[in-house]
């Protein structure tokens, strides 16, 4: 077995306490472990109908007739209804996404359609799966039984699946307020890229594919609303990675008061970006619960969850390099293609993620890039785990391997003349990032990143195995992939921080945990702060009552965003306890410490004052009153943080596989992940995430497709067709870090959720082609299953097992 | 007997015998034991065991995930045995004893070693899949002997995590396997 990165400290301690950088264990999972989590289905509401969704079986049709007469008299039926019936509310989802930011605007003038989805399909169905009425009933068997009743009549209308075809003349509109099917368009160009390609020694031309697959939570999204009839507030339990963002969209579609709406996301199954937006099932829930003076709850199946929420990752890159002879890049060319679906969900995100991740760790004086959005009858995609990087990733990286092998130059070698080195940050690419400002990287020793991998993964040693040729039709490969990745996004995050009368911390951050783990990690983080026992913080994510303001947790920005604001807050609040304290025991401030949660004189004699004794007691002598109305003197503190850059984390993977010929199956012999996230928290927490992120790379990289027809149907709408790898198929992982604090916030964290997912597809694809390099096979698009394998084999002319 | 929320309120149980609608697939009277308290319910032919236990019992620790089979989450004890609780009825049931995570370490007692080994081993993220991991990995410690590598990795290859990346639940489940059967057979739980 491989051993992670050892957890003594290597790196500088943030806050300069105690709690920070080490592998605290997590307080969430005593009560996980015991049962007592409360996902959004767990949460009892006496009396509560459920809701079910009729869903579009057609890709495209023109919807001629609804009919509810017999699913509203099926047994236990509270309402049926359908486009027509929730036409008026004025829903508007992912406003923050849709919008480009203004310097963005200025310098790119980018294309962006505005395709607002219909709570319910009126007139035409877009997707299979797309929402066309929703049942109310007793029970979600009664709900899925009136389903059947409902009587749609459709006229099937042209299918468009392939975005290619989608941007053709003569294709069909999907939405007949645009001009064409293109979503979204955007170019950028630095330097002369035109008379770069025209001078370059060598050049290398290809196109590649990143395929469809879908972030897949163990939990598939649900939603559950409930009117106070005490306080007539409606209260929504969603398992959403944004619960502010929740809070203000339903509150404008319900034409409330946002204030008036509470969203509470506790404990949520994973997201991975697949609950990071906002879906029209998440208005309707709360709506129904208005309209029918009950509670009401949705919860999705897998069916649903794979087939109707969002999917990602579908991209096509016609890439091209430029270099001299010695393999230095002169310019990149991109025409990147995005398949977003049937509606423009969240704009730029992904594609723009995409053009402004596409050069990596590497030094490119010229760049052309343009990306073009498309869409077409399928699901809508949106962000999932790396967000545009993994596809922008597997197409770059699989371009130096092409290059690497027209050169005749060790892949590793081409990547590390590459570089940009340490001592050249911060280093700017001459792109502009997603916020609208020059893109900088902030720090990072990309070339220590590649030595690691190269030495862990014994290059050399896989060099000789291949010399000696195949085993048993076993053929050794090894890949290479490298990556940065702007973390931290804005524009801010909130923490509040109250000391309660025990003594006790209360933390109360906008950003909601789906498994990261924060009520350990901001725990500790406050700790430090503060000066107290790390059992003494108690922290609320998810709870849009706790906080005014919010954002969530998407974006690799939790740490980055909430951990800093936390830090903030909890710096003031000490601030405001030593005064305190100074007051009672009638001292200077600057003579006393706050350490472990006891307050005393620095010279350690003198009284000591615990922060119970002190906060225990109101109003604290020689403490004003509070002015009516104003509570500026509380030990309470609320900090917004609104980061000045990206944190830019980085990482170089390697793995070694061993393809047999014969069956297409490919074993991961050794992988490799270092990596650097700046200055760690909590190292535990740390390597899980990066751990979880390489195995959902690995299962795109080898396993998982969404797959349509081309009549726009999905042909893996369950975990026997969609495969979701276990345990078998994930090895122990070789991981190891190193640490560029990020100049761009006090803690100096970077954000890691994603970055293990972004680099898998493009080593895998890497170290595979470098396996099959003896028949000349080109890996173009994933996932590489047997099958596709040996449809990569037989088209190299070698004779493979019958199918 | 373990808790109160196991044995159902008499009177709703009896709200629930007399079906507030007309319900399509019949209705039956069970009577099993769940986590060691006797239950007598009325139930719907077609009611999966799953819907069961979270929503007649209230015991919501056992996670639906994907309602075919697949994912493992819903995994509880039956009569022993790892059973996946969104492919069995709940009239399936009648006579069986049913073990639930709820079951494990009631109240306030001390964590199972299984439930320690994932905590201590951060075999979890989310914890959505981790009481059907907990269930079939609590099974593997009760058998006689010490599960071989291959029983082991078979066990687990029957659940999904889509957090962890399944080393840290692979660690956690060796750990266990080592506390139950130490100076056992040496058999490598990974």
């Amino acid at each position: 077995m491989s051993h992670g990165p050892s957890h003594a400290p290597r790196q500088p301690a943030p806050g300069g306490g105690p709690w920070t950088g080490r592998p605290v264990p997590r307080v969430e999972d005593d009560r996980l472990l015991r049962g007592n989590g409360r996902y959004v289905d767990d949460v009892a509401l006496p009396g509560a109908a459920e809701a079910a969704f009729l869903r579009s079986p057609h890709a495209h049709a023109r919807i001629r007739s609804v009919d509810v007469t017999a699913a509203l008299a099926a047994p236990g039926v509270v309402a049926v209804w359908t486009g027509a019936d929730v036409a008026h509310l004025p829903a508007m989802l992912n406003k923050e996404e849709l919008r480009t930011p203004p310097g963005l605007a200025e310098l790119l003038d980018p294309y962006v359609a505005i395709t607002p989805m219909p709570l319910l399909a009126t007139d035409r169905v877009l997707y299979v799966g797309q929402p066309v009425a929703v049942v109310l009933a007793e029970n979600r068997y009664l709900a899925e039984d009136a389903l059947e009743l409902v009587d749609v009549r459709y006229a099937p209308l042209p299918v468009l699946v392939d975005p290619d075809r989608a941007l053709a003349e003569d294709a069909p509109l999907l939405h007949d307020e645009l001009r064409d099917n293109t979503a979204v368009a955007v170019a950028t160009k630095v330097g002369d890229p035109d008379a770069a390609f025209a001078s370059a020694h060598a050049v290398v031309s290809e196109e590649f594919q990143a395929h469809r697959y879908v972030a897949s939570p163990i939990e598939t999204r649900a939603v559950s609303a409930q009117v106070d009839p005490y306080s007539g507030e409606l209260t929504v339990w969603s398992n959403t990675q944004t619960p502010h963002r929740v809070r203000e969209a339903t509150a404008h579609t319900l034409g409330l008061d946002p204030e008036r709406v509470r969203v509470i996301a506790t404990d949520v199954g994973g997201g991975f970006g697949q609950k990071g937006i906002l879906y029209v099932e998440e208005m309707l829930v709360p709506y129904a619960a208005r309209v029918l003076g009950r509670p009401v709850l949705w919860r999705e199946d897998r069916n649903e969850n794979l087939t109707a929420s969002s999917h990602a990752r579908e991209q096509i890159h016609r890439i091209e390099l430029a270099a001299d002879a010695q393999g230095h890049l002169l310019a990149v060319r991109d025409r990147i293609t995005v398949n977003f679906g049937a509606y423009n969900m969240t704009g730029l995100v992904v594609p723009y993620n995409s053009v402004c991740h596409l050069l990596g760790p590497y030094r490119v004086p010229h760049v052309d890039i343009d990306v073009v959005g498309v869409l077409t009858n399928t699901t809508f995609a949106t962000p999932y785990r790396g967000a545009g990087r993994p596809e922008t990733v597997f197409a770059m990286e699989r371009a130096m391997d092409r290059l690497a092998a027209e050169l005749g130059i060790e892949p590793a070698e081409l990547r590390a003349r590459n570089l940009v080195g340490p001592d050249e940050m911060p280093y700017a690419t001459g792109l502009v990032d997603r916020s609208g400002k020059p893109q900088s990287y902030d720090s990072g020793d990309f070339p220590e990143l590649l030595r690691r991998a190269v030495a862990k993964a014994d290059l050399e040693g896989v060099r000789a195995r291949q010399r000696e040729g195949a085993r048993d039709g076993r053929l050794v490969g090894i890949g290479f992939a490298m990556y940065i990745e702007a973390t931290g996004l804005g524009p801010f995050e909130t923490a509040r921080i109250d000391i309660a009368p025990s003594g006790r911390v209360k933390l109360a951050i906008g950003a909601p945990s789906q498994g990261q783990g924060h009520r350990t990690s901001m725990a500790q983080i406050a700790a430090d702060a503060i000066g107290v026992p790390f059992d003494a913080v108690d922290v609320v994510g998810g709870d849009t009552s706790a906080t005014p303001f919010g954002v969530g947790t998407i974006a690799s920005r939790a740490l980055v965003n909430a951990g800093n604001a936390t830090h903030r807050a909890g710096r003031l609040v000490r601030e405001k306890i030593i005064e305190a304290a100074a007051r009672r025991l009638g001292v200077p401030a600057d003579g006393l410490d706050l350490r472990e949660g006891v307050i005393r004189s620095k010279a350690a004699e003198g009284p000591a004052l615990t922060l119970a004794e002190l906060a225990g007691r109101a109003p604290l002598p020689g403490t004003p009153e509070p002015t009516d109305g104003r509570h500026g003197t509380e030990l309470s503190e609320t900090v917004h943080f609104r980061p000045p850059g990206f944190a830019v984390s980085s990482g170089a993977h390697a793995a070694v596989v061993e393809v047999d010929e014969h069956t297409g199956e490919t074993e991961i012999l050794h992988y490799v992940a270092v990596h650097d996230a700046g200055v760690i928290v909590n190292p535990m927490i740390a390597e899980g995430q990066v751990t979880g992120g390489i195995a959902q790379g690995i299962g795109g990289a080898l396993y998982e497709e969404m797959i349509y027809g081309p009549d726009g149907q999905p042909r893996t709408g369950t975990y026997m067709d969609y495969l979701v790898p276990t345990s078998s198929e994930i090895p122990d992982l070789d991981l190891d870090e190193i640490h560029s604090p990020s100049p761009m916030n006090d803690l100096g964290v970077k954000g890691l959720g994603e970055g293990g997912a972004i680099a898998p597809q493009a080593v895998l694809a890497n170290a595979v082609e470098d396996a099959l390099r003896p028949f000349g096979v080109v890996v173009r698009r994933g996932p590489l299953s047997p099958s596709r394998v040996r449809d990569l084999l037989r088209a190299a002319g070698r004779p493979t097992a019958a199918r | 007997m373990t808790t109160d929320l196991a044995t159902p309120d008499p009177a709703a149980a009896t709200r629930a015998a007399a079906p507030p609608l007309a319900e399509p697939s019949g209705w039956h009277e069970i009577r099993l034991t769940v986590d060691g308290a006797s239950v007598t319910a009325q139930v719907e032919s077609r009611l999966l065991l799953s819907d069961f236990l979270r929503d007649r019992l209230g015991l919501t620790g056992t996670h639906v995930g994907c309602e075919h089979g697949v994912c493992g989450a819903c995994t509880v004890l039956l009569d022993g045995e790892p059973a996946r609780s969104c492919l069995t009825l709940a009239v399936q049931c009648e006579g069986a004893e049913l073990r639930t995570v709820e079951g494990l370490a009631p109240g306030d007692a001390p964590l199972t070693p299984v439930q320690r080994a994932f905590h201590e081993c951060h075999g979890m993220q989310c914890g959505f899949c981790t009481p059907g991991f907990v269930m079939t990995a609590t099974a593997l410690t009760e058998q006689p002997q010490r599960p071989d590598a291959a029983d082991v990795a078979d066990a687990l290859s029957g659940h999904l995590c889509r957090c962890t990346g399944y080393r840290n639940i692979r660690r956690a489940v060796c750990q266990a396997l080592d506390e139950r059967f130490a100076g056992g057979p040496a058999g490598r739980g990974e």
